[in-house]
């Protein structure tokens, strides 16, 4: 560039660099907008459970409602509340209340001028736009929030999240620690075997497993679901295993020489210095714990009281169907936590996806 | 895959006698061991003890409800499965043909997000990275339900959307995505859409570890934005694709919980949505026949490995590794 520069006069250069920032401003423009409509297409759902969950039941099952959830206004005259319309005047379009109606003609209030008593409109009042205001239908919440038995619901995912988060976490560190700093025999194999298992199916392990948990009395109990966590798992072995292999040795070192022995040096250098990959895989698992429909809907059918968010809200959608609003509801109340969580930790989640999916 | 190859116990050994050499050696063995053996415990227990004893399942009558009457039939839960059930046929052609549905188009979608939202040209990245992974934290079912509103014939909103294009979609007569044969594979496919954020971030990660310098020298010999995409970014990216294409067709043999969400296992409409999950979970649980169950789980472990393994034969014509000789 600095050739073409000392060819050309000083004032082009300068319109040069205009017209390129120019182009540079509008096509950043240009794709940022794109991106939006794209995101805005993406969303729509979204948009749409939390519009959905603040409509009343007959809203929501009206196919010629507004998209907002929308209430009609009324005007009390007399004692008596009468809905209000926009009516064509000569004066031009009033919001006046429908007193009397009629085919022809109606009898319509002026809620600004009351003094001025019935005024007469002649046509359809059927035509007339009704004047509506935006209303949120707030009660929907609680009421989802009950029905659903959401304390119950979050207190048994909650449980079984942080319990196996604790199992998983800390048997998972374990076995990557044991990947990452030990030389013993068979164990390249041993890893790769690891590894395999991510992509073995689970049916195939399933039916003997259930079968078994079944005869030892587990049925109906959440055992069959946290026992194995306590097991390790292979993704969060191998993102562990990964994060360890980057931790600098000098520190386990030294802290051998000071007679610290493998558990000691295990718990006091390597774990504090494994917080953020640690963290990820508990969010990880946290997440899939509350997210698992599978598990305890083959081992918890018919107990209700243990039953986790997933499958109360599949048998909400069953019980509730006549009420789509509070179904919306339901499935926005359950999303709040993991949302949230994932909005203050987001970075940490994100870097541990990335390690499990571009390191291997 | 880099191995550990240096150890502490070596490094103070070293400095010690040719005794205690083999003694730190072993003993490093058996801390090891010691580590990991929560997975080798847990790897016998609920996976390799299980994988025997489900292929010992494979040749018993047992109803689980009534274990004193099983029974050895030898092959004949898989003569059943092979050639009487026809079931097990039509449900893996259609578990099939969606994965080659649905499978495409995630993983098309999840890239050109990952291009976009990589785009030096993109204002606030971190926000729209943000976004565009928040649906994927709606828990599963949640999301099922609110789309299968936003699909309602009546008074859902894609019909509402089509509709402002001149189509009538709405009511009766329109377009009924969980009713209609047709539709409901692409109403699935939507549905899962709002769970490719994770692969919408390592498609991302992908992208950013190709080096600039390739496009840099690309535009400078006049390539455009598509041959750029085509002849660096995909080549590129290509183990990150085959991750996620290995890992999306494993998972879309095990297709179950929106179809089980929104039709119970019913296989309605007209048996479409009868997928082989599905009808292993009412093989398996609903009428707790293990032996046959545990059948029809050995065949999706078999077709799944050698789904697998064709992926891993094709993946040497397509699948671009710097620095091949370090894997």
């Amino acid at each position: 560039m600095a050739t073409i520069s000392t060819s050309f006069p000083r004032r082009t250069m300068d319109e040069h660099q205009i017209a390129r920032r120019r182009r540079r401003i509008l096509t950043t423009a240009a794709v940022t907008l794109f991106c939006l409509i794209i995101l805005s297409g993406y969303l729509v759902p979204v948009f749409y459970g939390l519009i959905s969950s603040l409509k009343t039941k007959d809203q929501a099952s009206d196919a010629n409602a507004p998209i907002m959830p929308m209430k009609e206004i009324t005007f009390t005259y007399e004692g008596e509340a009468y809905p209000l319309y926009e009516v064509p005047l000569e004066s031009g379009t009033k919001q006046l209340a429908l007193v009397k109606k009629g085919r022809a003609s109606s009898k319509f209030v002026d809620p600004q001028n009351v003094e001025a008593g019935l005024i007469d409109w002649q046509g359809n009042w059927r035509s007339l736009p009704a004047v509506r205001e935006v209303s949120p239908a707030w009660e929907n919440y609680p009421e989802a929030f009950n029905k659903i038995d959401f304390p119950r619901l979050l207190m048994n995912t909650l449980v079984y999240g942080l319990v196996t988060m604790f199992g998983t976490v800390s048997a998972s560190a374990m076995v990557a620690y044991g990947f990452a700093r030990y030389r013993f025999r068979f164990k390249n194999i041993l890893f790769i075997v690891l590894l395999g298992t991510i992509i073995l199916p689970p049916q195939v392990t399933l039916v003997p497993t259930y079968a078994f948990f079944i005869s030892i009395g587990w049925g109906g109990t959440w055992a069959p679901m946290i026992v194995p966590q306590f097991f390790s798992n292979a993704y969060n072995v191998f993102l562990l295993r990964q994060y360890f292999l980057t931790i600098p040795r000098e520190m386990e070192e030294a802290a051998m020489i000071d007679g610290a022995g493998p558990i000691k040096t295990f718990l006091r250098v390597i774990l504090p210095q494994a917080v953020p990959a640690l963290t990820a895989v508990a969010l990880f698992h946290f997440f899939f714990a509350w997210n698992d429909y599978f598990g305890p809907l083959i081992y918890l059918s018919g107990r209700r009281e243990l039953q986790p968010i997933t499958v109360g809200l599949a048998s909400f959608n069953g019980l509730y169907s006549a009420e789509p609003q509070l179904i919306m509801a339901a499935a926005v109340i359950s999303t709040i936590l993991p949302l949230t969580i994932f909005f203050i930790a987001q970075r940490v989640f994100m870097q541990g996806i990335v390690i499990t999916g571009v390191d291997k | 895959m880099s191995v550990v190859t240096e150890s502490t116990s070596q490094v103070i050994a070293a400095r010690g006698h040719n005794r205690r050499v083999l003694t730190n050696r072993q003993r490093e063995e058996r801390w090891g061991f010691f580590f990991i053996s929560p997975w080798l415990i847990g790897f016998a227990l609920f996976t390799l003890f299980p994988m025997i004893a489900s292929l010992i399942f494979t040749t018993y009558d047992f109803t689980l409800s009534v274990p004193d009457e099983a029974k050895f039939i030898g092959l004949d839960n898989w003569r059943r499965m092979l050639f009487e059930d026809e079931t097990v046929w039509r449900s893996l052609w259609i578990t099939i043909r969606y994965a080659f549905l649905s499978l495409p188009i995630g993983m098309i979608v999840a890239f050109l997000l990952a291009v976009l939202l990589n785009s030096k040209h993109l204002m606030g990245k971190a926000v729209f990275r943000t976004l565009f992974y928040a649906p994927t934290m709606i828990p599963g079912i949640a999301s099922i339900l609110i789309f299968v509103q936003v699909f309602n014939p009546y008074t859902g909103w894609v019909n509402r959307i089509i509709e402002v294009f001149g189509i009538k979609a709405m009511g009766v007569t329109g377009l009924r995505w969980f009713d209609d044969p047709n539709l409901i594979y692409l109403a699935f496919v939507f549905i899962g859409l709002y769970g490719i954020g994770n692969t919408i971030v390592i498609n991302l990660a992908g992208l950013q570890g190709v080096p600039t310098e390739l496009y840099e020298a690309a535009t400078i010999d006049g390539a455009s934005w598509f041959t750029s995409l085509y002849r660096i970014t995909l080549p590129m990216v290509s183990p990150v694709i085959f991750y996620n294409l290995v890992l999306g067709t494993i998972g879309s043999l095990q297709y179950f919980t929106v179809p089980f969400v929104i039709n119970g296992g019913s296989g309605y409409p007209d048996g479409t949505t009868e997928f082989f999950m599905i009808h292993f979970f009412k093989q398996t649980f609903r009428f707790s026949n293990m032996g046959y169950g545990a059948t029809l789980a050995w065949l999706i472990f078999v077709i799944a490995l050698v789904a697998t393994l064709a992926l891993f034969g094709t993946s040497r014509r397509w699948v671009y590794y710097a620095g091949e000789s370090n894997r």
